[in-house]
């Protein structure tokens, strides 16, 4: 019966790793509905930033914000938006896979770039790859904060300003659904101004001070809402995808128990069988 | 019943405020601005301070603000709110950190990448010297 011991451990083992991923799979679940919260938040100032912005770009003031130029491509800034742990599934595998294909991109069009990673995982993958990073920031939690992200979003800006990098990008995942979640690439910097219906009649805003003191403020500000956004977006993403491998690892360590318990059935029915059979020969031969 | 202008407080992270409001009182940069309904279209930055509501009525609401930006239309009055103190040197200092962040995290030689990297050569390396005994002591 040395055979159905181990089994019976091994079947131990399982049940305790299911209780673990059971565990995780419901942190997660709960952890979700709080970070699509947070999500719903975020909205109305990014919304109502993104239309004022979307007005300044093509409401043509005097001074023009080099946020809003466009310029010839020598090197571009990547900002990307990565989870701290893993055990999510594919989420940051696919996202560096849409990033490696956009480097591809670049590097066949001889644009060079650097990065600013939000996000541990961010981190180590483009450092392995010998990316050239900025800044970064790492370690923000469930509920990151603005202020968290001001930092590397600001080390870039600062970057595009000097006339060191001509675009910003940013790729992040998008949470579509607790199914799905995409990694999409969009560009920060130059601003694309937003079309609006307001704008057919041509009115502006009385500026005050003046408008390079209000484009300045609302521009940076703008860009920090998009990559806090996608941050909060991406916490969403996270814990969605970890709930759903945990969903599967619990599953497979069911069908894995279910399996055992068969082998370990069969094991013990060939042991009492084999007794019997032993009984009744010592007895014939008696 | 006097005419009143819609206000919206947002911040980043949250809805603050959304209602209606008879006079809207916001510390603008170049000094507090009273905002009635039907104003001209303003934009402005704001300065640390209070945003003060007044509900008709005698009635106030007040907010406070770290800074942030005002947007008047003739019927909305729209504040985006700083959650953050922001200052030109403090955004620097912030940029300056995180940048530091990044170098600490390239040059750190103990990062985890490395320790699991380290981990796996002594685990090779651990495996040669094993076999190479065992070659040892057959012979």
């Amino acid at each position: 019966m040395a055979g159905a011991k181990e089994i019976r451990t091994k079947i131990k083992s399982v049940q305790n790793t299911a209780k673990i991923t059971k565990a995780m799979e419901m942190v997660a679940a709960s952890k979700m509905r709080r970070a699509q919260d947070r999500m719903h938040a975020a909205r109305p100032y990014a919304e109502k930033i993104k239309k004022v912005v979307g007005h300044l770009g093509s409401a043509h003031p005097e001074y023009k914000h080099p946020f809003l130029l466009e310029r010839p491509l020598k090197k571009v800034g990547l900002v990307v938006v990565t989870t701290d742990r893993g055990l999510c599934g594919g989420l940051n595998i696919n996202l560096f896979k849409r990033a490696l294909t956009e480097l591809e991109k670049w590097e066949q069009h001889q644009i060079k770039f650097e990065a600013v990673t939000i996000g541990g995982k961010g981190l180590s993958f483009f450092k392995r790859l010998g990316v050239n990073i900025i800044a970064e920031a790492s370690h923000l939690g469930d509920t990151p904060e603005i202020t968290d992200i001001i930092g590397p979003v600001q080390a870039m800006l600062q970057e595009y300003e000097d006339g060191e990098i001509d675009a910003i990008y940013l790729i992040s995942n998008h949470f579509v659904n607790t199914m799905t979640q995409q990694a999409d690439i969009t560009q920060l910097v130059p601003v694309e101004p937003a079309t609006d219906e307001a704008l057919a009649h041509h009115w502006d805003y009385i500026y005050e001070p003046d408008s390079k003191e209000v484009l300045d403020s609302l521009l940076d500000r703008y860009i920090e809402s998009l990559v806090y956004k996608a941050v909060v977006e991406n916490v969403a993403c996270e814990m969605a995808a970890r709930m759903i491998a945990m969903k599967s690892a619990t599953d497979n360590a069911g069908e894995l128990i279910k399996e055992l318990q068969l082998i370990y059935n069969k094991e013990r029915q060939a042991a009492i069988t084999q007794e019997i059979s032993e009984i009744v020969g010592g007895a014939a031969a008696v | 019943m006097a005419m009143t202008i819609h206000v919206d407080i947002v911040s980043a992270e949250e809805q603050i405020f959304s209602g209606a409001a008879e006079m809207v009182y916001a510390p603008a940069v170049m000094g507090e601005v009273g905002i009635a309904p039907r104003h001209t279209p303003l934009i402005s930055p704001l300065k640390p301070g209070e945003v003060r509501l007044d509900m008709g009525g005698g009635k106030e609401e007040f907010f406070f603000i770290s800074g942030g930006i005002l947007e008047v239309q003739p019927h909305v009055v729209t504040v985006l709110s700083d959650t953050a103190i922001r200052a030109h040197d403090l955004d620097e200092a912030a940029a300056l950190e995180a940048k530091k962040r990044a170098e600490d995290a390239l040059h750190d030689q103990m990062s985890d990448i490395e320790i699991a990297k380290a981990r796996a050569e002594i685990a090779a390396a651990a495996a040669q010297i094993a076999a190479i005994q065992k070659l040892k002591i057959k012979r």
